[in-house]
């Protein structure tokens, strides 16, 4: 079936199978590998995307039911060769390694900084706890977003 | 900065030399979604790549009818044994593994048949319709019984390699390290018996690659994995082609953590490609991949610890089981590094180590960071605890009387020579400050298990625990391995550096370019990608020893480079150099002591304090603080340092509290990230880690590997503040909401 949506405010189609998530149908049919496949059952957060301005795992929704929507990917965060805060803090901070939980938990922070311009240490380890890290043991994440706050302040 | 809400653009990267904290390289692809992960590759006509598993733990294969398969619309091959034109058979160190299983199935999600079809659902529907008869067989599940059970490997394939004969079936590899006189007595003696479950690697990436036929018969793989070069020595035989036709590069690797030393999917993309003459893509989903690789070894440990009075330690006396599953993977080495460590970091002049690892029909287990020396650690710091306790004495006073120093003698007879600071270690850990006790009641997403303790705090109780954890670097008993850099120097003044260490998130493109800006000083140079195309082998990026070798490498390529400029009196130059460490000797089979100097490169110590609290009516923890002090020989890049010893400690973490494949018959039931569950950032507690520089003579620029002390140490550390917290034995990890209320 044929799908419009507005991703990263341009709008694209696609032709996808009906069971296709909107995961696959980013990474795999309109070039934006950037939302990750770790786990594919909305468990480790890697695929973050906001659907609509909403904080949603890209593997749980069917890319038929983004057909009208908008979603802001990974890839959509900065603005040209601008990074964004979070983007530039977690590379400054140490936050990542492998870095295949990278664009999830920068999707989750830039949302969590929207909502929250100041959170606490709590908070900001309740906002990420669904998102899996296996390299870092998350203390870097923590300060990445600490700095992050800072400078979207 | 600040202000504006947006920052100004950081495309640039801060240029560092050996012993700078330096932004990683790929961190800013890696944070816009720019970084191709093996998972992210695509090729103009690719096909996608299905593997079907076998459903049972051991069965005899009676047919397979493929037929059926080959008819559904897409799908462009249907491969099965009779397909792999060259070895049937490979393996990291034995190839003791069916490319596609043949005659019989031996675990639980052994590859069976490959199908190649146009979309992966389509694929994923013609595996369905494969047809495969199974005569299950009984499966071999227990390890401690497995030497009365037919052996699975009629062929004892890791038999006769230099390794102790032992002819019981199913024995993988058994040794014996004796030591002085193993009957020595001393005043006091405290035994225990102690259980280490099956851990996971749990990377995030999953395994996944893109081959692609050359049109001349030869093929492109682009994996992540941990070795590119001992993969194509594996694939090449399987495909029947000679090596330069089979080409290994790396794609993005999602971590690693030792699960990626092994095969998965080179050859089945690999066969899938050539007999469709297309690029094929192969992802595994996170069932595949809880199947798709090996596991950390489940251990059964029996100990033995006589000391005395005044607390030195007189003998160890261990008794070590490791459950290989169905194939060998790196096991014989596990059992090695298992008994070589099992003392810990301790003198002791009297010891007697057995360490057997047998095949049996669970899941296969090989490399998980850490290597054997969790499980031993687990088991020997748990018995330094108890000895304390019957002792009467301080538990770090204890292991500083005992801790092991340069001109100190292992249990294998090897003398430490090089750099070995445990006492400094202990002592830099202990001094570190522990916080106070928090008050109750408070917000529940801090009392254990967070939002899920709908008390007040009322079963609430602290314990503050310690362990040190012992480890090698690099490869050992006579593997002796090595790292080739290669180096171009241009006339302009930039330089190429080509190096195949694998970069699986651990930093080592950072030291590759630190190195080599410290050596050649300049900041001009540049990566070339990592592939078997263009440099020798780097080896294995593991064992905690790809910093030490690719900087070796680098260094001596760096300098021969200038040596060549300079002798040619200037112009372009390319050079490439071999590095190795000190060669190591394999340990007699039968007394499991040295033959030469050493069988192991050089060592590292990491000490660990940690405050946990426990509900003792609710079952559930909490871990509130880690201190660490580790010896890390020179910190390259002490941001990453860092970041690998928080890493590290939140893997130990999670085999203490949680992380167990469970397997029923054979079965993993819990393949998933719902039912294998890893830590949360709620789970991780601030990480105090100290580093603790001590120059390893051996290395280049006194370099120490870090990756893997911290995941040996925390295990144990962790469950050693829930027993003080509990006053419970806990000798199983991961410890149980049961063994906490002391059910």
């Amino acid at each position: 079936m044929k799908i419009a949506v507005v991703v990263n405010g341009e709008r694209r189609e696609a032709d996808v199978w009906e069971g296709e998530s909107l995961l696959f149908a980013l990474r795999e049919r309109m070039g934006l590998p950037g939302s990750k496949n770790a786990c594919e059952q909305g468990e480790c957060g890697s695929c973050s995307v906001l659907l609509d301005g909403e904080l949603v795992c890209a593997c749980l929704v069917l890319a038929a039911q983004a057909d009208g929507h908008e979603v802001v990917t990974v890839e959509g965060l900065g603005r040209g060769e601008r990074l964004h805060p979070v983007q530039e803090a977690f590379v400054e901070a140490g936050a990542v390694q492998c870095g295949f939980c990278t664009p999830g938990l920068v999707v989750a922070v830039a949302d969590l900084l929207e909502r929250a311009p100041s959170p606490s240490d709590d908070e900001i380890r309740e906002a990420l706890s669904g998102n899996l890290c296996r390299c870092t043991g998350y203390a870097k994440i923590f300060d990445a977003v600490r700095l992050a706050a800072e400078r979207v302040r | 900065m600040g202000g504006g809400g947006v920052s100004a653009p950081a495309r640039t990267l801060p240029l560092g030399r050996v012993g700078e904290s330096l932004r990683r390289v790929d961190g800013i692809p890696k944070t816009t979604g720019e970084f191709a992960y093996s998972s992210d590759l695509q090729a103009a006509g690719m096909l996608w790549g299905h593997t079907l598993r076998s459903p049972h733990a051991h069965a005899r294969i009676v047919e397979i009818d493929i037929s059926d398969a080959l008819t559904v619309p897409g799908v462009h091959a249907v491969l099965t044994h009779e397909d792999v034109p060259g070895a049937k058979r490979y393996g990291l160190e034995f190839a003791d593994q069916p490319v596609l299983a043949f005659g019989c199935v031996r675990y639980f999600g052994e590859p069976v048949a490959l199908v190649a079809a146009e979309h992966p659902e389509q694929a994923r529907r013609a595996a369905e319709r494969i047809r495969v008869e199974y005569e299950p067989l009984v499966p071999v599940v227990d390890a401690e019984r497995a030497i009365e059970h037919d052996p699975i490997h009629p062929e004892q394939w890791t038999q006769g390699h230099g390794y102790r004969s032992d002819p019981r079936p199913n024995v993988l590899r058994s040794m014996v390290i004796r030591h002085g006189d193993p009957d020595a007595e001393g005043d006091v003696s405290v035994t225990g018996v102690y259980e280490v479950g099956m851990q996971d690697q749990a990377f995030l990436g999953p395994e996944s690659g893109l081959a692609v036929p050359d049109g001349e018969g030869g093929v492109d793989i682009y994996v992540a994995t941990q070795w590119l070069h001992v993969d194509r020595d594996q694939v090449a035989p399987c495909l029947n082609l000679p090596k330069e036709q089979v080409r290994i590069h790396l794609a993005g690797v999602g971590g690693a953590f030792g699960g990626r030393e092994d095969l998965s999917m080179q050859v089945h993309g690999a066969l899938l490609a050539l007999h469709a003459d297309r690029p094929v893509k192969m992802v595994y989903n996170r069932e595949e991949s809880f199947v798709g690789h090996i596991h950390r070894h489940p251990a059964r440990i029996t100990a033995e610890h006589r000391a005395n009075r005044d607390g030195k330690l007189v003998c160890v006396r261990m008794h070590i089981l490791l459950d290989g599953g169905a194939y060998a993977s790196s096991s014989t080495a596990v059992t090695s590094n298992a008994a070589s460590f099992a003392a810990g970091p301790y003198a002791v002049a009297n010891a007697l180590i057995e360490s057997t690892c047998v095949y049996t029909n669970n899941p296969p287990c090989g490399a998980m960071r850490g290597f054997g020396a969790v499980q031993t650690c687990f088991a020997a710091e748990a018995q330094m605890d108890k000895l304390a306790a019957a002792l009467g004495m301080d538990a770090v006073e204890l292991r500083l009387r005992n801790a092991l120093a340069p001109g100190d003698v292992l249990p294998t007879g090897q003398r430490v020579t090089g750099s070995l600071p445990t006492a400094e270690v202990i002592r830099r850990c202990a001094e570190l400050p522990v916080p106070p006790p928090e008050e109750l009641p408070r917000d529940p997403l801090r009392l254990p298990g967070g939002a899920g303790n709908t008390t007040r705090g009322e079963g609430v109780r602290r314990g503050v625990g310690f362990a040190v954890g012992f480890k090698n670097l690099c490869y050992s008993e006579g593997f002796d391995d090595y790292c080739a850099a290669r180096v171009r120097l241009f006339e302009d003044g930039r330089a190429e550096v080509h190096c195949a260490a694998a970069e699986v998130g651990q930093g080592v493109t950072n030291v590759i370019l630190q190195v080599a800006r410290t050596e050649l000083d300049t900041d001009d140079v540049v990566l070339a990608p990592h592939t078997t195309a263009s440099v020798d082998s780097a080896g294995s990026a593991s064992a905690s020893r790809m910093t030490w070798m690719a900087a070796g490498a680098v260094q001596a390529a760096c300098r021969a480079a200038l040596e060549e400029r300079e002798r040619r009196g200037g112009g372009e130059v390319d050079v490439e150099r071999i590095y190795r460490h000190p060669r190591t000797t394999p340990l007699d089979p039968e007394t499991g002591q040295i033959t030469g100097e050493r069988a192991h490169v050089a060592f590292a110590v990491a000490a660990m304090r940690v405050v946990a609290e426990v509900d003792v009516e609710l079952g559930l923890t909490r871990v509130v603080w880690i201190g660490t002090a580790q010896d890390v020989g020179r910190a390259v890049n002490p941001q990453a340092v860092y970041g690998q010893i928080e890493g590290g400690t939140a893997q130990g973490l999670g085999l203490a509290l949680m992380e167990e494949i469970q397997t029923r018959e054979g079965r993993i039931a819990n393949a998933s990230f719902t039912d294998y569950l890893i830590p949360t950032a709620l789970d991780m507690p601030p990480v105090d880690a100290v580093l603790v520089e001590d120059p390893e003579p051996d290395a280049p620029y006194g370099v120490k590997g870090v990756g893997e002390p911290p995941t040996v140490v925390s295990t144990a550390a962790v469950v050693s503040a829930l027993r003080a917290a509990t006053g419970g034995e806990l000798a199983r990890v991961p410890v149980k909401a049961d063994e906490i209320v002391g059910l």
